[in-house]
Parts: C-alpha cells; structure tokens; sequence
C-alpha cells in the first residue's frame, strides 16, 4: 500500500487515473449534468416523468457499476488509486452500493411528489444526483480534502433541496437554516483539517495513520484540536447530539421525500467517512477520541428518544428518531473495531430503506401541498387504506427494532460490537433509549390502527348497559371521560381529530412508483430480517476488504 | 410419522403461516366467521402437533428432546435451536391447549380478521420462546410476544386500553433492554474464554463468570423476566393490562405470557448462573413472599372481578418464584407444574369473567348478585376453578403448591411459613367475592342472566378434566418434569458446591428429617 503511494507521490502532474475506483460515482454526476444540459435545451419544460426515468436508470446504472466494483475487489483486493486520493476497497464499495440504492428509491417516491405538486423540470433529480455523488465520493476519500469536497457536493445540493417547496415559508425558512449552519460547520471542518495536517504533515489518511503508528506525538494539542474540530464538521452532518439543532426545522420543512433522502443518504457519506478517518486513520489515538464519541452517542441516544416522545409532528418526531438512530451507529464507531465497523455499516444500509419507506409514506399522507403530517392525521388511516397504514407499521416497528426486522439485527449488531469493547453501560442506555423509542413509534402505529372520532365509540365492549353506581363509573361514562386522567404524552392516542376534518382527507392516492419504492423497503426491513444472512455477510466481506 | 420429523419447528411455523395467511384473506366478499374458523383451525392443527410433541417425549429422559440445529444468522452467532424438556414439555401443551379455547370462547367483536391473526402470531412467538434453546432466539420470540399483545390490548381492549397498552409495552420493553445486553455480554465472556461465539444455552452454561459478574448478569436477566412475570414490585403494569385487555387478551397474557417470565428464570438464570441464583435466592424469595401478601391482601380490596383476578394472578406467580428458588427438586417441580396449573385455572377463571360481562356488561362485584339460580352451570363451573386456585386438595393447585410449599419449607422455613398466609388470604377473597357473585337474593336482572350455552359449556368442559386430572393424578406429568428439574438442581448444586441431599427426591424422608436437609441447605446459602 505505501509502496503505492511513494510511487505516486513524486510524478505530481497527472495521476494515473482508475477510471473503474470512480466509475458509479462519475455515472451519477455525469448523469446529474447531462440531464441539466438537455433539459436546457428543450423548448418546453422537460416534465418530472421523464427526469425520474433518467433518474432511476442513471442509479440503476451506478448501481451496477458499484457491483462490478464490487467483483474486482472482491478479486484484487483493495487498493488506493488516483495518487493515493481515493480508496477502492469494499467499504468504499459499500458505501457506493448502498447511495445508488437511495437515489433510486429517491427518484421513485420524489416523482410522486413531484406530480402531485404540478412541479415539472428536472432539478429535483437533478440536485439529487448531484448530492448521491458528493455521499458516494465521502464514501471513497482516502483524504481529507476529498471528503471535504464530498462534504460539499452533498451539502450544497441539500441546501437547494431543502428550499424545494418554494410555495412553504418553512421550506425556505429550513433551507436558511441548514445553509448558514452547515456553512459555519464545513469552516469547522476545514480548520480540522489543517491542524490535521499540521500535526501530521499531510492529508492522506492511509498516511496519516502511517504517521502517527511510526512517531509518537508528545505534545499532540494540534492534532486533537484538529480531531475535534472534524468531529464537529461530522457531527453536525450525522446531526448527533449537541450538532443536532438544525435537523427538527429541516425535516419538518423539507419537502418529504427530501427529508428521507437527507435522514438516509446525509447518513451514509458522513458516516462512511466518519469510520475510515476515525476507526481507521486516528485508531493510535482511540483512547483520545472514544470518550467523545461515547459523549455523543449518548446524548444523542437519549435526547433523541426523550424530546420524540414529545413531538406532534411526524416529520419532527422522525427527526429526532433519526438522531436516536444516530446514537446506536456511533455505539459502532465507538467500539473502534472491525465488529464496529460492520455493525455500522449493517445498521446505515438497512437503516436507510426503512428511512425512505417511511418518508414515502409521509409524502403519500402529507397529501396535495405537503402539509398534513401531524399524528392526528394518521388516525384512522388502516380503515382507510389498510395497506399503507400496515406498510407504516413494519417500518416503524423495524425502526423500534421488533424481532425478525432488519433493525432488530441491526441493533443487535451494534450492542455486540459494544459490548465487544467493554461498552456496557453504553449498551444498556442504548437499549433503554430503544424502549423509549419504541413507545412513539408504536404510539403512531396504534393511531392509525384506531378508528376515527372519540375513542370509546365502539358498540358493544364498552358502551353497553351498566348498572350500579360503580360500574357506571368506571365502565359506563368512564369509557368516554378515561383519557381525561392520562399522561399528555398518552393524550395524543385518544385525541380525537374533529371528525369532518378526518373524512375530508378520504383516501390519499398513492402513484404507482412511490407503491414500488414502499414495497422494496418493506420487503427489504422483513425478508432481510428473517434471512439476515446476505445483508451481514455483505456488510462483513465489505469490512474485512477495508483498507488499513 | 418419523422420529426426526422437526415437530417443534413446525410448532412455531403453522401459527405463524397461519397468521400470514389470515392476514392476507380478503375481508370484502368473506363472511367473518371465516377468518375465525380459520384461525381456529390452525390452532387446533398446532395443539395436535403440541400432543405429538407431548407422546414422542420419552419419559424419565432428563436433557433436551426432538433438538433441531440451523444456521441462521451466522454471522452474529445465532442459530435456530431448538428442543424441549421437562421443563418446556408442558408449557408447549398448556399453550397448544389455551389457544384454541381463547379463540372459541373469548371472540373478538369487530375487525375478526387482525384480531385472529395477531392471536395466531402470539402463539407462534410463545411457542417459539418455550423451545428456543438460543439466547438470541429466545429474546426474539420473547420480544416477538410484545407486538401482537400490544395491538390486542390496545386494539381491542376497554376503555382506558391505550394507557393499558403503553404502559405494558413500556415496561416490559424496558426490562428486556436489560436482557438483551446481559445475553450479548455473557456471549462475549463465553468467547473471550473459548474463541467461539455463540448465544446456544447448552454451551454458555459452561462460562466460567466471577462473582460479580454472575450477580449483575443474573439481574440484567432477572430484570426482563421479573417484569414480563410479574415479581413484586415490578408488577404495576399488569392490573391495568389485564383489567384493560379483552378477554382473550387477559387470558393469554396471564395464562401463557406470564410463564414467560417465570420460565425464563428457571430457564435462563438457573442454567447461566448458579452461583448467582444460589446468593440472589434470599431476596428473590423475600419479593415472592412480598408478591403472594400483598397480592392477596389487595385483591381482598377489589371490587371488580378482571381486577381481583389480576391480583391473585400476582401471588399465583409469586409461588412459582418461591418454588423456583427454593432450588430444591420439589420446589422447582411444583414451580413448574404450577406454572401449567395456574395457565389452566386462570384461563378458566378469565374466560368465565368475559362470559359473565357479555351478558351483564359489568364487572363490579357489587352489582351482580345470586348468579347462582339463573346460571347455576356458570357457578359450578366457577366454584371448581375457583376451589383450584384456592389450592382445596383433589384439585391440581393442590399439588402444585403443595410441592412448593414442600420444597420451600425444607430449604428455607419461615418463607414458607409466611407465604401460607397467603393461601389464608386467597381462601377469604375468592370466597368472598364468589360469595358477592353468586351467593344472595338476585335482582330482576340478575335473575334473567343466562347460564352457559351447549358451545360454552363444550369450550370450559376440556379445562374442567384437566383441572381435575392435575388434581388426582398428576403422576405422569411430575415424572416427565422432575428429571430435567433434578438435573438443574445437581448443576446448580455442583457450580456451587452444595452436596446433593440424596433423599430429596422423596418428600416423606425429607420431612423426616428435617433438620439435616435444612441446616445443610443453610449452611451453603448463608456462606456463599
């Protein structure tokens, strides 16, 4: 591996260039700026089906070009390539493989969207596309400039994607935010790396570990002021406790299936490149470096699922389940081991099918102008449309981590790489955080299970005759007057939506592509969960090809 | 069919096809006694598969039976495994057995067709927790069991169902976090000792843990089971869901998903940590003593029967702990089979109660009264159920509890003396309130209250036998539970260095000879 960058190194002016280590990546930029190019040059606005059909065929693409990546490292080995910038190895394929797959499932729910809004162009594929490269090149950095030009990619797309809705204030209002916060975090980050690079004396991350496993720094202030710093920037991306601000306001204002795209593939880029420069650049320094991330997954851990439980908006609440989910993947980068690894990358893959599934619900429910995401508004939605609501409920119930799910395994996966590590107490907040979470997952599941109007309305169980003063009491006016006595937190569930609002929605239609999209996640979070054996084996073949 | 023919597998796969199946079954165009009949047969197909497993057990054989190994999830080292023993045997039967008597005699009103296939996942998940023989496995049937309760509470249940439900959830969720991380952590000390990594309980029995290792994984376990149990004092979740449940609701939660937890600790705790439950015992008697008082002493306040039921329920389940860890084979025996007892008593008890608010809506104690003369079929059975929780001999809660009673007062006397009051107190509630019920003047009303139709009697009438059968002739049963229990209690004694008392096995000697027994099984309890 040194040999090749030594090699490498003194030819300065053009590197060698492997087309292959960067072939799904190009496919999807390529992709992004020739769509760009001939929308542009149609007379009339391109409309959103064609983009979309560009869309899914340019991830498709880059998906099996990620496969085909896939094959020659499994048959060659990893490898760094393109003057030591990028590193082609199985987690770097991973990572590949897992962003193509969001933006396909993105591209299926977002012309949806995109239809029932009346917005035609292609710039929602566009942006998209352009923000699954900059996560594909995180994923693939073997430097700290290249994950910052990945960083950016993703992020400045993200911005103009937040404001998407142009007819929402908050849309706008979350753009803004996420702008100017993300902005002073990339500056966070960008000092990090140069007081990186001023401890180390240079970027490359297979050098910099080269580096500090050769020479012992004694007075090593720069260097961890410099981790610190790109701690933050990461932070801030994974959106983990403290650096979480922003997500609630985005999430709810995003356009829906933005806000999945954001929870999934934001995700995946920033935890990629979070685990190759921490687990496998700074594993000299880990006792440095662990506490911290120990601090952060637990905050994150236990503020996401505590401040969800409060939360009326399903958009809101999925942002702070997202940063509760954030808490368990750190418990893997925590761990700092290949168990760790794996089990991160296990958890980022399977959780972003259920991410998008359930922000592809959202879209469908939030209804024209994208508006209706409040919990009440899902009450009653199995009697309406009994397949949605029991779609929602195994994404959910994956989420909350329910046996024979892939987020049951996940989880799993991470409390053994924990616990692997001696990480006990950690383990059992994060599954005491799981118990909490599960209860607002489950209590938005049981909302849609529940009939419409009062709760109590139901013949025969309870509104029957009743006789003596005692059993009127508690039984008879009780089965109307109960939830008067009950936790708010508990309100929510027999809250009852006023009726005609409820009967105004009817049925929300959902287009067939958003139908195929929600069926992939789903089919995905159960079969995977019952037959685990695949998806782990992936995750631990892609950590074993792992660069070091 | 042949020997190798995996019975338990197909135990846990024919519920759970079948609540794919009933899932999936168009509601338009089909009759809703189509869905019930449906699931009532996929339950009696799993209750014939539960007798098959209950003839193929070979008597007098102390390990695992009918094992069946799969790779599944490799990579995490977790393996399909499963068997029965003892211990398991009848619990697999109680549930093959309740199942098909909840779906007759405790139907749901509306929206048959989730109702049917939540009950029918329910009973693949506590089957698949009885024979699971892999830690992981065991939590995920375990946990499994969490998801169609939760929906038939708070789907199906009364009027304060949501609050019900939640609180149930939360609770028991929270326990099992607790276990979930205690299986992982004695999976990784297991593997930093042999370089394997496995959650098989047949090989994790032979961890080697320090002291306070065993003590703090023994309570991450017992935190999970004392919850889903309920062990005093972590019981306060379950008068509300089993007052809030529907009736089929109650009657599996209490019948079957209680002997999870007591399960469990037999299970789990005894196997893993010997030393640990050996040191523990002292406390986990006293809060089972605690839970057989105070149980009986609030049930004595109940005016309401779900609820008065709920609360003998709590010191039901505090004498299969106080057997449990009595740590003696008759202690252990008469936790196990007081285990099924107390599945077969309450779930008779519970279906009677629902039956009773079908015709009157009401459960208060204070406004029914004279059932006796409307109903007089309703009352006897009533009586007999009710004269088995008691514990009147010739009935099987009889020989359970004496047998713990037994097993108690041999190792550990004044627990045993203290938890008899509880019997006392038992007697005057149930009496009491079956007094209030049945007993008196009735009103108009009552008098027009129905008593038990062909189809009811015909669904508590299999119940009945068994709670006599139990009762008179409980041989054959005990003979299949006592090698597997005796087999537990010589690995516990050998972890910990108690010598075997070689004339345990025979109550009358040991009673004899009280003394010698007990003073060596204090001996070692006081020491560790």
């Amino acid at each position: 591996m040194t040999g090749l960058v030594a090699s490498a190194a003194p030819t300065i002016h053009v590197p060698h260039v492997d087309y292959l280590s960067i072939l799904p990546m190009l496919i999807m930029l390529g992709g992004a700026i020739g769509l760009m190019v001939v929308s542009s040059l149609l007379k009339r606005i391109m409309d959103a089906r064609s983009g979309t059909i560009v869309a899914v065929t340019v991830s498709a693409a880059a998906l099996v070009a990620a496969l085909v990546q896939w094959d020659h490292v499994a048959t060659h080995g990893p490898s760094v390539t393109i003057a030591g910038a990028i590193a082609f190895d199985g987690f770097d394929v991973f990572i590949q493989i897992a962003v193509s797959i969001a933006m396909l499932l993105t591209a299926l729910v977002g012309d949806g969207y995109l239809r029932r809004e009346g917005i035609d162009g292609p710039e929602f594929h566009v942006l998209a596309m352009v923000s699954a490269s900059g996560a594909m090149m995180m994923g693939a950095a073997n430097d700290l400039i290249v994950i910052f030009l990945g960083l950016e990619i993703l992020s400045i797309a993200l911005y103009v994607l937040a404001a998407f809705n142009h007819r929402r204030a908050e849309s706008g209002e979350a753009a803004l935010k996420y702008f100017v916060l993300g902005g002073f975090s990339s500056a966070v980050f960008v000092y990090g790396i140069a007081l990186t690079y001023g401890a180390t004396g240079t970027t490359n991350l297979v050098q910099i570990a080269d580096y500090l496993s050769r020479n012992v720094i004694v007075h090593n202030g720069v260097l961890l002021g410099g981790l610190a710093l790109l701690l933050v920037g990461f932070g801030f991306k994974i959106a983990a406790v403290p650096f979480h601000m922003w997500s609630p306001d985005v999430y709810e204002g995003s356009p829906s299936p933005v806000a999945g795209f954001m929870a999934a593939v934001a995700k995946v880029g920033a935890f990629a490149a979070l685990l190759r420069v921490f687990v496998t650049s700074f594993p000299t320094v880990r006792a440095d470096w662990q506490p911290v991330i120990w601090a952060l997954a637990c905050l994150s851990l236990v503020l996401g699922a505590v401040v969800a439980l409060t939360q009326r908006d399903v958009k809101r609440m999925m942002a702070y389940s997202s940063i509760n989910h954030v808490g368990f993947i750190l418990l893997g980068v925590e761990a700092c081991s290949a168990r760790g690894v794996s089990a991160s990358l296990y958890y980022v893959f399977t959780y972003l099918f259920m991410v998008i599934g359930t922000f592809a619900v959202i879209t469908v429910v939030a209804g024209r102008g994208d508006t209706r995401s409040s919990i009440t508004d899902y009450r009653g939605l199995a009697k309406r449309q009994p397949l949605l609501a029991l779609s929602f409920a195994v994404l959910l119930l994956g989420q909350a981590g329910a046996p024979f799910t892939t987020g049951f395994l996940a989880k799993l996966g991470v409390i053994e790489a924990s616990v692997a590590d001696q990480g006990y107490s950690l383990a059992v907040i994060a599954m005491l955080s799981g118990a909490v979470a599960a209860f607002f997952y489950l209590r938005l599941a049981v909302t849609m299970f529940s009939p419409v109007g009062p709760v109590g309305d139901i013949p025969d169980d309870e509104a029957g005759t009743t006789n003596g003063p005692d059993a009127a009491d508690t039984y008879g006016s009780g089965a109307r007057s109960a939830p008067d006595d009950q936790p708010a937190s508990i309100q929510v569930l027999t809250d009852a939506a006023p009726e005609a609002d409820v009967a105004a929605h009817g049925p929300v239609p959902v287009p067939a592509l958003t139908k195929v999209a929600i069926g992939t996640c789903v089919a995905f979070t159960v079969v995977f969960g019952v037959i685990p054996g695949p998806i782990l084996n992936f995750a631990h073949q892609a950590t074993l090809l792992l660069l070091r | 069919m042949a020997a190798d023919f995996p019975y338990l597998t197909v135990l846990v796969l024919v519920p759970a096809i079948g609540a794919a199946v009933v899932a999936v079954v168009p509601k338009k165009g089909v009759a809703s006694w189509f869905h019930e009949a449906l699931g009532v047969a996929v339950t009696v197909v799993t209750l014939t598969v539960s007798i098959a497993v209950l003839v193929a057990f070979k008597s007098g054989v102390a390990g695992y039976q009918m094992v069946s190994e799969h790779n599944w999830a490799t990579g995490l080292g977790i393996h399909w495994s499963v068997g029965v023993d003892g211990i398991s045997l009848f619990l697999v039967v109680l549930t093959g057995v309740l199942f098909p008597l909840t779906m007759l005699g405790a139907r749901a009103r509306r929206d048959t067709r989730a109702f049917v296939a939540w009950v029918l996942l329910l009973e693949a998940a506590c089957m698949g927790s009885f024979i699971s023989l892999d830690l992981i496995l065991f939590f995920l049937f375990f946990e499994l069991t969490l998801v169609p309760s939760y929906f038939l509470i708070g789907g199906w249940g009364f009027a304060r169902r949501g609050y019900a439900a939640i609180k149930f959830f939360v609770y028991t969720f929270a326990g099992s976090a607790f276990l979930l991380v205690g299986i992982v952590a004695i999976a990784f000390i297991h593997k930093s000792q042999t370089g394997v990594l496995t959650f098989d309980l047949p090989a994790l029995m032979h961890t080697h843990l320090s002291g306070t290792e065993g003590v703090l994984l023994f309570c991450a376990f017992t935190a999970a089971f004392a919850v889903k149990a309920p062990i005093f004092p972590f019981h306060t979740w379950s008068p509300d869901a089993y007052a809030e449940a529907p009736t089929a609701g109650a009657i599996l939660l209490v019948g079957i998903m209680a002997k999870l937890g007591t399960y469990g600790v037999i299970r789990f705790d005894l196997n893993l940590f010997p030393q640990a439950s050996r040191t523990l015992a002292p406390v986990l008697l006293t809060l089972a003593v605690i839970g057989i008082v105070y149980g009986a002493l609030v049930a004595c306040a109940q005016r309401d029967l779900k609820r008065l039921l709920a609360y003998s329920s709590l010191a039901q389940i505090g004498f299969i702990a106080l057997g449990t860890f009595a740590l003696n084979s008759q202690g252990l025996s008469g936790g196990v089979l007081q285990m099924v007892n107390h599945g077969l008593v309450v779930a008779t008890l519970f279906i009677l109660v629902g039956w009773i608010y079908e015709r009157r809506k009401t459960w208060q104690i204070g406004s029914l009264r004279g059932l006796q003369s409307p109903a007089p079929v309703l009352a006897g059975v009533f009586t007999l159920a009710m004269l088995a929780s008691i514990g009147v001999p010739g009935l099987n809660g009889f020989v359970g509890e004496f047998l713990i009673l037994l097993g108690t007062f041999v190792a550990h006397r004044w627990w045993a003396v203290a938890a008899s009051v509880g019997l006392i107190v038992a007697a005057i509630y149930l009496l009491w309130g079956f007094q209030q019920v049945f007993h008196g003047e009735p009103t108009a009303e009552d008098t027009t209250t129905r008593d038990l139709s062909v189809n009811e009697r015909l669904i508590v009438a299999p119940l009945m036998v068994l709670i006599v059968l139990l009762g008179v002739f409980p041989k054959p049963v005990l003979d299949r539970i006592t090698p597997s229990v005796d087999r537990l209690v010589i690995h516990v004694d050998q972890v910990t260095h108690t010598p075997v008392p070689a004339d345990l096995r025979n109550p009358v000697v040991a009673i004899r000879t009280p003394g010698s027994a007990t003073s060596a099984n204090r001996a070692t309890g006081g020491s560790k």
